[in-house]
């Protein structure tokens, strides 16, 4: 993973993204150039359907790309194998989901803890690490609670613990407010902010909410599979 | 790696208990249900063979009487003579033993109880052509054979009904209207195809004859049993027999026979290949049960795939490789089948032990089935557990999240 500090984070050009073929084929990115770099905050908006998620998706190695090409942090995304693109995803992204995707029946503290286990880290660092996360999103008391005995706006926080605990450089939240009222959405992007400001961590969130978009320093908008604005703020 | 799987495959059941007591309960019952079926269908095979083989298996009995599905009349026809049976003993090779029978229906009564038995009175030589033991006492002799001895030896079904819990040897019953003294009991053979083997009395031919019925003809002699000597073959004997008594009872060429054999051996052989068609009918509704419990099985694994599916999404998406996906769902399928497997094997031992006393058959482990039940629900367990995460783990993580 190592990759000269001067190119930019995330580096896509000509990025396509075709689902089904021949006549029923649709083309959800009709070919993206976007740049990111590292401790950005980053909106990318849009309307249902414009290709936002797929973007996402692309972005954070859960989808391939059709055709363009994908650096992260130098390296060519589009050439990696499923296991590398796992190993990728493993060292180097977190993840958050507009439906949270826990474990069910499980309790926070394994929750956040199975990334860990996937690093192979030692079930004491483990338990640490976790601890410290749930701590830093708020939810300390929460260790032992499975995700039917929490709120969404805890759910969703426990998640954010998962995505963090592995201090990844970048963060990926599809709609991570999209199921929550409004107090909460606030707390939950004033979590990611404050991620963002004190660890560093490059955060790209998904959203069609005006509201949760202020957050960011920039907003990227997408329209039918192409970037119609790309506006950053002060 | 393997470790790594193994300690999330077994938080994963620990989890998912109820879904892990489902697949368990779909396995075990499926093992217990063949073991249990073919165990107990090879002890009641045995159990039958035992009762074939007591009967004696190399015997043959000459009947007064053109044999079962003749339309010739068996009444009126002569019945056979002491020389027939001596004759027979002499000229003819192979024979092991020959003993003239002659049988009477006759009441029995012994202090307050009374009863109707069959009498069979012979040579001493019978006992050992139809394979009776002596429990207690002793069989009768020669001795008492040329002495007419008005003694007896009884099945086990008499001295219940007679003696109940009494020691019946030495004791005098009263046989139509002589006394006999008891010198032996017969170890029990249970029943046979052709009833109550134990419901017999047995004594001296000569004491038959003289004490209780009377010699009324030289030809009273019911049937003749003949014993044949080992590794001889029972048909060519059967016609060597035929020809010698069509001669002895001057048959005509044109005359059907008036008599005929009829050989242990063949309903050995028939009764053998019955309970063959009764072990092959077992095989098979085992194979059925085996695929009732594999489908059982299946379901279980196939209902979860659904939360199975995103379960892989989630652990693909925070940096699981397939590989370690698959390791997981497969340690998990294994555990759980193997579990199953073992509590079926333990719930069919104790199945077959409990069963087997019920219905009186032997109870044999048998290791063979029990392996390949245990084999069959753990490959299926396995394999239906492992496939649809195979599936799974080959769709990209966003597919597999967005599974419904």
């Amino acid at each position: 993973m190592s990759a000269p500090d001067s190119s930019p984070l995330i580096e896509l050009r000509g990025l396509t993204k075709t689902y089904g073929v021949g006549d029923a084929a649709f083309q959800a990115l009709k070919g993206i150039d976007l740049t990111i770099q590292r401790g950005e905050f980053v909106a990318i908006m849009g309307p249902s359907g414009s290709g936002k998620s797929t973007l996402m998706n692309v972005l954070g190695c859960l989808d391939t790309p059709t055709a363009g090409t994908y650096h992260y942090q130098g390296i060519a995304v589009e050439t990696l194998t499923t296991d590398e693109r796992s190993l990728l995803r493993r060292y180097a992204l977190g993840f958050v989901f507009q439906g949270f995707n826990l474990l069910a029946r499980t309790s926070s503290l394994d929750n956040v803890e199975l990334p860990l286990l996937y690093r192979g880290v030692s079930r004491k660092d483990r338990h640490e690490q976790a601890v410290a996360a749930l701590t830093s999103v708020g939810l300390p008391t929460k260790l032992r609670s499975t995700p039917a005995e929490l709120s969404g706006g805890q759910q969703q926080r426990v998640a954010i613990a998962r995505a963090i605990v592995t201090e990844p450089s970048t963060l990926f939240a599809d709609e991570p407010t999209g199921n929550l009222d409004s107090v909460t959405t606030g707390d939950v992007m004033e979590l990611l902010t404050r991620l963002n400001k004190d660890r560093g961590i490059t955060v790209l969130v998904v959203t069609h909410d005006d509201h949760v978009a202020t957050f960011a320093r920039r907003t990227v908008l997408i329209k039918d599979g192409l970037i119609e604005s790309d506006v950053a703020r002060a | 790696m393997i470790c790594n799987a193994l300690s999330i495959a077994v938080r994963e059941i620990g989890r998912n208990l109820t879904r892990a007591f489902l697949t368990v309960l779909g396995i075990f019952i499926g093992v217990a249900a063949i073991i249990t079926m073919v165990t107990l269908g090879q002890g009641a095979t045995l159990a039958v063979k035992a009762q074939i083989s007591s009967l004696g298996n190399n015997l043959l009995t000459l009947r007064p009487g053109a044999g079962f599905g003749s339309r010739a009349p068996s009444a009126g026809v002569p019945h056979f003579t002491e020389k027939d049976a001596t004759i027979i003993g002499e000229q003819i090779a192979g024979i092991a033993a020959v003993a003239p029978v002659r049988t009477a229906s006759l009441s029995t009564i012994y202090l307050q109880n009374a009863r109707a038995s069959t009498v069979t009175g012979t040579t001493p030589v019978y006992f050992q052509i139809n394979k009776w033991n002596i429990a207690e006492g002793r069989f009768f002799s020669d001795a008492d054979l040329r002495s007419g001895a008005a003694v007896c030896v009884i099945g086990n079904t008499v001295r219940t009904e007679l003696f109940g819990s009494d020691n019946p040897i030495g004791a005098k019953i009263r046989i139509g209207k002589a006394s006999c003294e008891v010198i032996g009991l017969l170890v029990a053979k249970g029943q046979a195809g052709m009833g109550d083997q134990d419901d017999t009395i047995i004594m001296p031919l000569s004491a038959l004859q003289r004490r209780l019925i009377g010699k009324t003809s030289s030809h009273d002699i019911s049937q003749i049993s003949i014993s044949a000597q080992d590794g001889v073959s029972s048909t060519a004997l059967i016609s060597e027999i035929t020809s010698l008594m069509r001669q002895r009872r001057n048959l005509q060429k044109n005359q059907d026979n008036n008599f005929n054999i009829f050989d242990t051996r063949q309903i050995a052989e028939t009764l053998g290949s019955t309970t063959q068609l009764m072990t092959m009918l077992l095989a098979a509704v085992a194979g059925v049960s085996l695929l009732v419990g594999g489908i059982g099985i299946m379901n279980i694994m196939l209902v979860s795939v659904t939360e199975r599916t995103r379960e892989i999404g989630i652990r693909l998406a925070i940096g699981a490789t397939a590989s370690e996906v698959l390791l997981q769902f497969l340690v998990e399928a294994v555990t759980l089948s193997c579990v199953g497997g073992i509590i079926g094997i333990l719930l069919a031992f104790g199945l077959c032990a409990g069963l087997a006393k019920i219905i009186q058959v032997p109870f044999n482990f048998n290791l063979q089935i029990n392996l390949i039940a245990f084999l069959f629900a753990a490959a299926v367990g396995v394999v239906f557990g492992y496939t649809p995460a195979r599936r799974a783990a080959r769709l990209n993580p966003i597919d597999a999240l967005r599974h419904e």
